[in-house]
């Protein structure tokens, strides 16, 4: 009922594109913004923090820039991990080479090298496609553990070969190293996520998104009304691993404070983001989110009630959140290959007539 | 033959014709040993309906495709706008003002209608990404001013209430007909329409001919079509270039292509003895 376009004019060109054309839609997003703002940072403790709210933060925006190449460029990729590593590294050194610059600075720089190392691996994107492009980032992927494992200009010589995350405030609130507040680090990671998303947003609703449709769609098309393919796929590497290496400097600085590289940015990470991109709805902002909430809660809330409330063992619950995760998994991709967005939208098409059937 | 001279010409229905915007000279396609066009040469002048026709297999797609560069000629020149045209990649054919549409219909199938006319002003479109990020302000004015033409071409195609359908649930006539907003969303100098009433009912045929009259007549539009439907053609078209095996083997007004003697028997064959 309260689910209406009816009613709801648009005058004018701006208010017929916005992102929530629907009254209702848009009360929701403002309302979900202030709880997570203005809410959640009294409720929250370490464990929810750490368990569920980070991860899911920090995966949403990997989602979202792996969507933006993947769902909204079509060009596959299979070097997330490999690209969140260069932003936590990136990140670790400049942390560490310009300890009075605010954090803030150097995750966004961050996310800036990673874009440019993007870049770099996205090349080959010009000459292949689909399964060979997947890959040529594998090789990414492996390459750049590699790197970052055998140099150790990378870890700055330290005997372990890990990196840790220095001691790092913003507004004199503390928000690396181990002194941290659940909500401060929550906050903060908060601020990129939102910011994330609506610039994904704002670049896949206009020319610079249209283009990358264009190109995923019909390459020949694209270029004949005058898309040129190269700065099209490049662009989309280059954002996509702005966001993805935020996403690696916000997993390593903020979430885990030590990293081995092998470790936390292995190809498992990249097939995990992949997973999230492709249950969550590939080319939908919303489907990033759905797919990191999806993966990130699933493995929770299994545990909990295996462990918890059944009394399993921990190491046969975990081997059976494999096997369930993995089936569900499977399920989805027959059941819905569209992905959470697009139950998300039928469910919305649905809401608009109800409880009228036509 | 009409007296095709530098000022332009006269048409059978009265229209005044400008002059040349294209002119191919003696263009030679090779693939490997097979010879698609041979050393053919016309002209496309400012404001007329120019086809190109011939059986299957004559080479016209190929004719079209080096037009809009995704062929490069090995022979003869393309001149465009009173100048030579070096070798170009498709996109930048486009952004000199040729818009084309396909045969088999290239929408991009997971946009709706509007986003799918809206790649046609990608041309004009020219904040960076840094202002498109931000939105508010030049990338949003951008896009309204965009929208304001496309809604003009959405209009004048009367597709309003497919605005936001996607395009792969249209039927096959629409999807032709928004394939042609967005050629037309382009602003086009010269545009390119190859077969563009395939496959067609007779109802959608006399509107699609509507429309490119129409866009001929309203806009000024100078328009190249490829056609296997005679009657269309002859009606539609103010010159005829009819080819065969890769030659031209005709040049004229509907008219006079009607009696040319090589092109009634590169249709009906000729008896051999």
């Amino acid at each position: 009922m309260l689910y209406r376009e009816a009613g709801d004019f648009k005058t004018s060109y701006v208010e017929d594109s916005q992102t929530f054309p629907i009254k209702f839609d848009r009360y929701r997003y403002y309302f979900v913004l202030v709880f997570a703002f203005a809410i959640v940072p009294f409720v929250i403790n370490d464990y929810w923090v750490n368990a569920i709210f980070m991860p899911f933060l920090i995966y949403s925006i990997a989602a979202i820039g792996l969507n933006i190449l993947v769902g909204y460029c079509g060009q596959v990729s299979l070097g997330t991990g490999g690209f969140m590593a260069v932003g936590a590294y990136a990140s670790y050194k400049l942390m560490t080479a310009f300890p009075d610059v605010n954090i803030f600075f150097h995750i966004i720089a961050a996310g800036g090298i990673t874009a440019l190392v993007g870049v770099l691996f996205g090349l080959p994107s010009l000459r292949i496609k689909g399964f060979y492009l997947a890959v040529a980032t594998l090789a990414a992927q492996f390459f750049l553990v590699w790197l970052f494992n055998r140099v150790s200009w990378f870890y700055n010589y330290s005997a372990s070969g890990q990196i840790n995350a220095p001691e790092r405030s913003v507004f004199g609130v503390e928000v690396t190293g181990a002194n941290t507040e659940a909500w401060a680090t929550y906050l903060f990671c908060l601020v990129f996520t939102v910011a994330c998303a609506i610039i994904a947003r704002n670049l896949t609703r206009g020319a610079q998104g249209r283009k990358w449709m264009a190109i995923r769609d019909m390459d020949i098309a694209a270029e004949i009304i005058g898309v040129d393919p190269l700065k099209a796929k490049l662009s989309a590497f280059a954002v996509s691993s702005f966001f993805v290496g935020i996403a690696g400097a916000l997993f390593f600085a903020v979430y885990l404070g030590a990293v081995e590289v092998g470790e936390a940015f292995g190809i498992q990470k990249s097939f995990l983001v992949l997973f999230m991109v492709i249950i969550g709805g590939l080319g939908s902002i919303f489907g990033s989110f759905a797919g990191a909430a999806f993966l990130v809660l699933l493995p929770v809330l299994l545990k909990n009630t295996l462990v918890g409330a059944l009394g399993w063992p921990t190491d046969l619950a975990a081997h059976l959140e494999f096997m369930i995760v993995g089936a569900l998994i499977i399920v989805f991709l027959i059941a819905e290959p569209h992905g959470l967005a697009q139950l998300w939208r039928v469910a919305k098409e649905k809401l608009r007539l109800w409880p009228f059937p036509h | 033959m009409l007296d095709a001279s530098e000022e332009g010409y006269v048409t059978e229905d009265g229209r005044k014709i400008g002059g040349v915007l294209m002119e191919m000279k003696n263009i030679t396609l090779r693939f490997g040993g097979v010879k698609a066009i041979t050393d053919i040469s016309f002209d496309i002048r400012e404001g007329e309906i120019r086809a190109i026709i011939g059986p299957n297999g004559a080479g016209k797609s190929s004719m079209l495709n080096v037009i809009s560069g995704f062929y490069v000629p090995q022979e003869g020149e393309v001149w465009y706008k009173g100048k030579k045209r070096p070798p170009m990649k498709p996109y930048q054919v486009a952004q000199l003002g040729i818009a084309r549409t396909f045969q088999n219909i290239a929408l991009f199938e997971g946009m709706t209608v509007l986003d799918n006319v809206m790649t046609g002003r990608l041309n004009y479109m020219k904040t960076n990404l840094l202002q498109q990020a931000f939105w508010k302000g030049s990338a949003e004015k951008e896009e309204t001013a965009n929208r304001e033409v496309v809604e003009k071409v959405i209009d004048f195609l009367e597709i309003q209430s497919i605005r936001k359908t996607p395009v792969a649930r249209l039927p096959y006539g629409l999807k032709k007909r928004v394939e042609l907003a967005r050629a037309l969303a382009a602003e086009p100098s010269l545009l390119l329409l190859d077969e563009p009433m395939a496959g067609m009912n007779v109802e959608e045929k006399e509107d699609m001919s509507r429309f490119i009259l129409d866009v001929n007549d309203e806009f000024g539009t100078t328009i190249a079509l490829i056609e296997h439907d005679m009657g269309v053609v002859m009606d539609l078209s103010d010159r005829v270039v009819v080819m065969d095996y890769g030659k031209k083997i005709g040049d004229g007004t509907p008219s006079e292509i009607r009696s040319n003697q090589a092109v009634i028997d590169a249709y009906l064959g000729v008896a051999h003895d």
